[in-house]
């Protein structure tokens, strides 16, 4: 079984619309939307959803005024390094990160420390394989957790479902969820754009596939709107020993097949849909010449 | 006072929109800060000079196996899995840990001492436009953003009356929220896509629950469906400005230049979205006035 995860650094490269059409072209797959603070697989992707269940983060601190044992003794206050907790003995949720240490020192049990509901989990049918994906509730914490979470339930059903491979819609940036994105992924498709910022970006990214053993492989999107930059990018993947997938020229049927709630090669014949399906092909050869990971 | 630039969904052009502002507000008024501390690219456009960079860490515990007596506390008050005891020895996973101290305040041997993780560097230059950038920039492999992003915002002085404008992260989880909370005023740039409406509403119910202001500044717009425009109305937000889709916008700011200074029908644009924002902070001023 292998695990590919298509990310990009920067944020709107066109990670989702190829993740999703890549995800139409594969025999057989399970596909993951893990960018689960602002997930978008599911508007773009036929399905149906089969299964849901709520997801269990971390735990949070909460001093009951209606219990009312707190003896405003300070000890909270003075313990807590994140400054969620205010002179008037109250938690700022926002500020909290759940370690706990308040509830554990408060002399007068007046801490609760209760699991939180921050989200919920989905498990899909779509026409080549099952699609695993979230919402995280607004302005809730631990994805990378949640993540990490679907991942599993992944991979527990490839295996079940004899399914070879594991497509991956990574989060935007490098921190938590991204990380979890990316470890023992056997290969990265790097969506990255001919632009400053892109280019910066994308070795940022580049540098943490490295840190986690991932094979990289690297796509260029709207390649045409900067073509000097587009062929910068190929000769840093030469350089970089980085697999080059392929380039995609910038094609409005790509927003409009995202308005139509299908993938853009379902939709379109056009010249991105072509692009994407040759970037397709180069991936999947190049997966087929990476080794399995023992993991 | 704070206006922050968010979205929601990364690449509709915050960047963009926060590097332009800071070029064509009056000079000595504004100063700038990068939040986006995984991808942070103001720098790129504003090309700061003078740079000081200073690292930042995060306190791991350190645990001296003489004075430890293999009691466990610190392994139970972790939530983080950051520390544990295999084979009569204490493990450390520094990149799990969180930096609660826990560990260290539970134990009874006063065997954990206060040992650091780098999680990046906290960054600040001066533009040639007569303005500060600071950024912060997280180490590759570093998981936690939020404590970096929050050494950038400790950099915000607001004492000295300027405009600060503070380029957010995308998404709704914690990195964007540590940033909005406590603007005075979100600038939100959305593009015209599903998905662009899609992460926009998911940033909205968020300010709401911040208490924040905002108002949307649509980016790339060309196309006549209307769809966040019928969601501005229905949810009573303002949209302060359009700038229009064109491949000539698209190439300059590839290049890392600022569209003020190239394309003068968008300068005149991002002019009148700073005096629409100067006014939005204004009246919510007056408003907070009239409230004490």
């Amino acid at each position: 079984m292998k695990e590919l995860t298509v990310i990009s650094g920067k944020g709107g490269t066109g990670k989702t619309s190829i993740t999703a059409s890549i995800a139409s072209l594969a025999e057989k797959r399970v596909v993951i939307d893990a960018d689960v603070d602002a997930a978008n697989l599911f508007l773009t992707l036929e399905h149906k959803v089969v299964e849901t269940e709520s997801f269990e983060g971390g735990h949070k601190a909460e001093i009951n005024p209606d219990i009312c044992t707190c003896t405003g003794c300070g000890e909270c206050f003075q313990r807590c390094q994140f400054d969620a907790i205010s002179l008037n003995f109250t938690i700022d949720h926002i500020s909290c990160e759940g370690c706990g240490v308040c509830a554990h020192f408060c002399p007068a049990d007046a801490i609760s420390f209760e699991r939180q509901i921050c989200g919920e989990k989905f498990i899909s049918t779509t026409a080549n394989g099952p699609m695993v994906h979230a919402r995280l509730g607004i302005a809730e914490e631990n994805s990378g957790l949640l993540v990490s979470q679907l991942r599993q339930r992944a991979r527990q059903m490839a295996k079940e479902q004899h399914i070879p491979l594991i497509i991956t819609d990574g989060p935007p940036g490098i921190g938590c969820p991204v990380i979890a994105s990316v470890s023992n992924a056997d290969a990265l498709l790097i969506v990255t754009e001919p632009t400053l910022s892109g280019m910066h970006d994308m070795q940022r990214v580049m540098k943490l596939g490295r840190q986690m053993n991932a094979a990289i492989y690297l796509c260029i999107n709207k390649a045409d709107l900067n073509p000097e930059a587009s062929e910068k990018i190929k000769e840093f993947c030469g350089s970089n020993n980085i697999r080059f997938a392929g380039e995609i020229p910038f094609d409005k049927a790509v927003i409009e097949s995202m308005r139509m709630g299908q993938s853009l090669v379902t939709y379109s014949d056009g010249a991105a849909s072509h692009a994407v399906k040759k970037v397709w092909q180069n991936v999947s050869s190049f997966l087929g010449e990476t080794r399995d990971r023992l993991i | 006072m704070i206006v922050t630039v968010a979205s929601g969904k990364g690449g509709t052009g915050k960047t963009t929109v926060a590097v332009n502002l800071a070029v064509i507000a009056p000079e000595g008024s504004v100063e700038v800060f990068d939040c986006d501390v995984e991808e942070p690219n103001a720098h790129l456009f504003i090309k700061p000079e003078n740079i000081v960079t200073k690292e930042i860490s995060t306190m791991i515990p350190d645990v001296d196996m003489n004075l430890c007596t293999l009691c466990g506390e610190c392994e139970k008050i972790c939530r983080f899995s950051a520390i544990t005891m295999i084979a009569k020895k204490i493990m450390v996973f520094p990149e799990m840990c969180h930096s609660c101290k826990g560990c260290s305040m539970v134990c009874p041997a006063g065997a954990i001492k206060e040992g650091s993780r780098v999680l990046g560097s906290l960054l600040t230059g001066q533009s040639s436009r007569g303005f500060n950038l600071t950024w912060g920039e997280l180490r590759v492999g570093e998981a936690m953003s939020p404590p970096l992003i929050k050494q950038v915002k400790n950099k915000i002085d607001k004492g000295i009356g300027k405009l600060f404008i503070v380029d957010a992260p995308p998404g709704t989880s914690c990195p964007a929220v540590v940033t909005l909370r406590d603007a005075d005023f979100a600038l939100l740039v959305a593009e015209e896509t599903p998905f662009g409406l899609n992460d926009l509403a998911l940033t909205v119910e968020g300010l709401k629950k911040l208490g924040v202001p905002m108002g949307i500044v649509l980016n790339r717009a060309d196309m006549e469906n209307g769809i966040i425009d019928d969601y501005a109305v229905r949810e009573n937000i303002e949209i302060l400005q359009r700038i229009p889709f064109s491949r000539e916008a698209a190439k300059v700011c590839a290049k890392g230049h600022f569209l003020v200074d190239e394309l003068p029908e968008i300068k005149a644009l991002f002019q009148d979205i700073y005096l629409k924002i100067i006014n939005n902070l204004n009246s919510i001023q007056k408003s907070d006035k009239g409230g004490q």
